[in-house]
């Protein structure tokens, strides 16, 4: 064990510098060409394949994984760009247990999907390699179009803009373009700046123009887009995070899960990166789970997520669990944040509150516990950041139809940001693919926005 | 247990598995590895006449197509006969004999159709010790344009001519092996059986170009930029030596002949079915090309044990017992139908069979039951025709159900008679005749 393992408090460099390296490599490293053949080859092609239907972007996944299988990489990229232009990303950060692989009739038969996940990424990683550009952009139509946030939903919605004719101007809060995939994924999911070359590849269409650190409601507003835009396109994800609602929980020590797993991602030498030597996660998703796994990888001797329900309600997925308990995460279900323990300033531990169902109603019990802490994450889900600027909002997101209008003519919206789906970067693309064509049509006269 | 001692023409053999003349049976380090491994019998890689020995390509001499996991289904080779001196074979053979006195060795051979060729190499191969020779009509490439191998094979006036000659000029038993490179296999059969052989062995290599290399626009394997067609064998021909096997063993005029069956044998089970088509015993080389000799033990224990779960006591209780059953088309019962079921605890719901009936065949397969995925046989559109059985992944999944009699046909409209009828009899042939039974 690393000597720095055993520092006490919130505290950088406890590991080796090599071992940081192998610690954040690549979690699914790529197939090789005969690997990928080999599990191509295990493809039953069938029909109306339910992996397909599964698919939020509904990629044809039996014919592109026969083009891996006949040595048809390029053929099998286009197929899934044609759906989706972020396969590459949705390859590698896609609960696909839980979607295209959870649908496979080899999960059925013998328990082993296909890994299509894997397939994707294979054929996705050639083609960008290559800079092979499958689409051309149609005759300009002298529209443009406002997109505002260039992560998954932004980008997809601004590349099918792109390829329809029209121009979009993107808007980002955040220095870089991607969103979640460059800010809030955890760093062993995507490697090597994939997020950064993925944002390249996408815009290398043309016609998109990305201006980064504009945010709207500070820089710009909603009103200032429509009077200047054709459409607008809403695609920020959710700023805000959601409080514990236990006391002391703005002492030093407790931060938001996403800006660690933020600051991990554009951390330049992650031996600087400071993470406690016991470090507390509350919340049962996969931004816990990403927070978890990689405060542990950073060295913490001990982490525990906490989750208020059971392990059958936690929406990070079956696999995203294994993972945490693999890595040395101790995972512990129906206890409640209550009380942030600190010796005045510093968090010293966390009182929590054992709960259950009774009558369909989560209750504490009156029993609690403390686990002891140098450092608590809270990931109890994410919140617009703004009241919504005149749209309805449906649940706290802005409400959308099945296309994507929001209820101001001309104005869309996709995403996390939005009602509709799981907040999942494949279902962001989809929303954000299909509002282009809402839009799209829109701008060529059809139905009204 | 099983008794799989091997008598084939008078040539005794501990099982029935010979490695067929080949490379693999090119030299003693090669044979006396395969004995060591418990093969039953060789027949030595094919001797030329005396004299410079031909000679190899220095460049491939495989292809090979494959399927899932490069598992090897066929190999095609322009690999010639020897390319060692006669006498270096002659004293390994001997050796070798010595050495392993109750397997067989067989002494494969091909020299220009000369009655002096043959009668000059006969004497020195018999001097060997060798139990029998195989006269090499088959190969379908090199030697075959210098007027050997299935030059002679296509031509049964020659092949009588040829195995006439070895049967005056030796005492050693001797098997004709033939080329499957021709219309109809029955005749060199025939021919081979008019020259007085005791045998026949098929099929030599089929006629094959594996693949085209797509950068060279050149066949595979390439040599210098320029391919030849080779000759095919591995698991992808043993249907077309099956057939030939089958032909030889039911056509009256050379029912009884023994046969030694060749063909892409990879397994006990591809064994079997050679023998119960009526070969007497099995060569083998693709597969021990491709996995070693080793294989032969899991013939021998696969083999043994199916005979004995099936109570056969040696291989005479299976020889040629399915030849009865091989008849013409024209007397197959057409009173007999059967229909498909699908077994729903099975089902993993890929939809293969669906597709394939709906647009390949007969839309006898639904895709739904109640809104959700589901994939059911429609017995008023199944004509029994085995697809959907043959696409389905899943072994036993789906089968096909005989309609005992007295049932009606919800396709036809008919009851089921069980009285057996067939084309020759049927009212829509315009040759219709009183029923005729197949000859048994």
């Amino acid at each position: 064990m690393a000597q720095g393992v055993l520092k006490q408090g919130i505290a950088p460099g406890r590991l080796e510098p090599d071992q940081y390296k192998s610690n954040f490599a690549d979690l699914h490293p790529p197939l090789d060409r005969h690997e990928a053949y080999v599990e191509a080859d295990r493809c039953y092609f069938c029909y109306d394949a339910p992996c397909m239907n599964a698919c939020p972007t509904s990629i044809d996944i039996p014919l592109f994984i026969r083009e891996i299988a006949t040595g048809n990489p390029m053929g099998a990229a286009e197929t899934i760009f044609e759906q989706n232009i972020l396969g590459g990303m949705c390859a590698r950060v896609c609960p696909t247990e839980q979607l295209c692989e959870e649908a496979c009739v080899r999960e059925e038969a013998e328990g082993k999907p296909v890994k299509i996940g894997q397939l994707q990424r294979y054929a996705t990683d050639i083609a960008m390699f290559h800079g092979a550009q499958f689409f051309e952009r149609a005759e300009p139509t002298g529209k443009t179009v406002a997109v505002v946030g260039a992560g998954p939903a932004g980008l997809a919605a601004a590349h099918r803009l792109a390829v329809k004719g029209h121009d979009v101007v993107m808007f980002d809060a955040r220095p870089k373009s991607g969103g979640l995939n460059e800010y809030g994924i955890a760093s062993y999911k995507s490697t090597d700046g994939f997020a950064q070359r993925e944002v390249d590849y996408v815009t290398a269409i043309g016609g998109i123009t990305i201006e980064n650190d504009k945010a709207l409601g500070r820089d710009f507003t909603l009103e200032d887009l429509q009077a200047k835009y054709s459409a607008v396109f809403l695609g920020m994800g959710l700023g805000g995070v959601n409080a514990l609602q236990a006391e002391n929980e703005d002492a030093a020590g407790v931060a938001n899960a996403v800006d660690f797993i933020a600051e991990l991602r554009q951390a330049a030498d992650l031996a600087n990166l400071a993470v406690g030597r016991r470090v507390v996660v509350i919340g049962g998703g996969m931004t816990a789970v990403d927070a978890a796994v990689q405060s542990k990888l950073l060295g913490a001797e001990e982490v525990t997520m906490v989750y208020r329900r059971g392990k059958e309600q936690m929406s990070a997925s079956e696999f995203e669990q294994d993972l945490a308990a693999a890595k040395g995460v101790t995972i512990r279900h129906w206890m409640a944040p209550k009380r942030v323990l600190t010796d005045g300033q510093k968090v010293t531990g966390i009182e929590l509150a054992y709960t259950a169902l009774v009558d369909g109603k989560l209750v504490q019990s009156g029993e609690v516990t403390t686990i002891a802490a140098d450092q608590v994450f809270k990931a109890i889900g994410q919140t617009l950041a703004s009241d919504g600027g005149g749209l309805d909002l449906a649940g706290g997101k802005i409400a959308v139809d099945e296309q994507g209008r929001t209820s101001l003519r001309g104005v869309w919206a996709g995403g996390d940001c939005a009602t509709g789906g799981d907040d999942l970067t494949v279902t962001a693309v989809a929303e954000g693919r299909d509002a282009a064509e809402s839009i799209h049509a829109y701008l060529a006269g059809g139905s009204n926005g | 247990m099983a008794d799989l001692r091997n008598n084939f023409v008078g040539i005794k053999s501990p099982n029935p598995f010979w490695l067929a003349s080949a490379p693999p049976t090119d030299k003693a380090y090669n044979v006396e590895r395969a004995f060591k491994a418990g093969w039953g019998g060789v027949v030595w890689k094919t001797l030329g006449e005396e004299g410079p020995p031909v000679v190899n390509v220095n460049g491939p001499r495989y292809g090979a197509i494959f399927g899932a996991d490069r598992r090897l289904l066929g190999l095609n080779n322009i690999e010639l006969i020897t390319d060692r001196p006669l006498q270096v074979n002659l004293q390994e053979m001997k050796q070798v004999k010595m050495n392993w006195p109750d397997r067989a060795l067989i002494a494969s051979i091909m020299v220009p159709c000369e009655e002096e060729a043959w009668k000059a190499i006969l004497p020195l191969v018999e001097e060997t010790g060798a139990d029998g020779i195989e006269l090499n009509f088959g190969c379908p490439h090199g030697m075959s344009e210098r007027g050997m191998g299935a030059a002679v094979g296509q031509v049964p006036e020659y092949i009588e001519m040829v195995v006439r000659w070895c049967k005056q000029y030796t005492r050693m038993p001797v098997i004709t092996k033939l080329t499957p490179n021709i219309t109809d296999i029955r005749k060199p059969a025939r021919a081979a059986k008019a020259g007085g052989t005791d045998a026949v062995s098929l099929i030599n290599t089929i006629n094959s170009i594996v693949s085209v290399d797509l950068d060279d626009f050149a066949p595979v394997p390439t040599v210098a930029g320029k391919g030849t067609h080779g000759g095919y064998c591995g698991p992808a021909v043993k249907p077309i030596a099956l057939n030939m096997v089958a032909e030889i063993a039911r056509d009256p005029e050379t029912h009884g002949l023994p046969i030694s069956g060749i063909g892409g044998i990879t397994t006990w089970r591809d064994a079997a079915e050679f023998i119960a088509l009526g070969s007497g015993n099995v060569q083998v080389c693709t597969a021990a090309m491709t996995y070693g000799f080793k294989i032969v033990e899991e013939m021998i224990s696969g083999l043994s044990n199916w005979m004995d779960e099936k109570g056969h006591k040696d291989l005479d209780a299976i020889t040629g017992r399915a030849v009865r059953n091989v008849t013409d088309w024209q007397y197959l019962d057409l009173e007999y139908i059967a229909k498909a079921k699908i077994d729903q605890d099975l089902c993993i719901k890929c939809g293969r069979c669906h597709i394939a009936c709906e647009d390949t065949s007969h839309q006898a397969i639904s895709k739904e039951k109640d809104g959700k995925r589901y994939f059911e046989v429609m017995n008023d559109e199944c004509v029994g025709c085995n697809l959907c059985v043959n696409v389905c992944p899943v072994d036993d999944c789906i089968t096909m159900e005989a309609l005992p009699v007295g049932t009606l046909d919800e396709r036809t409209g008919r009851v089921v008679t069980g009285k057996y009828a067939n084309w020759t009899s049927h009212p829509n042939n315009p040759m219709a005749r009183p029923a005729v039974e197949p000859a048994e």
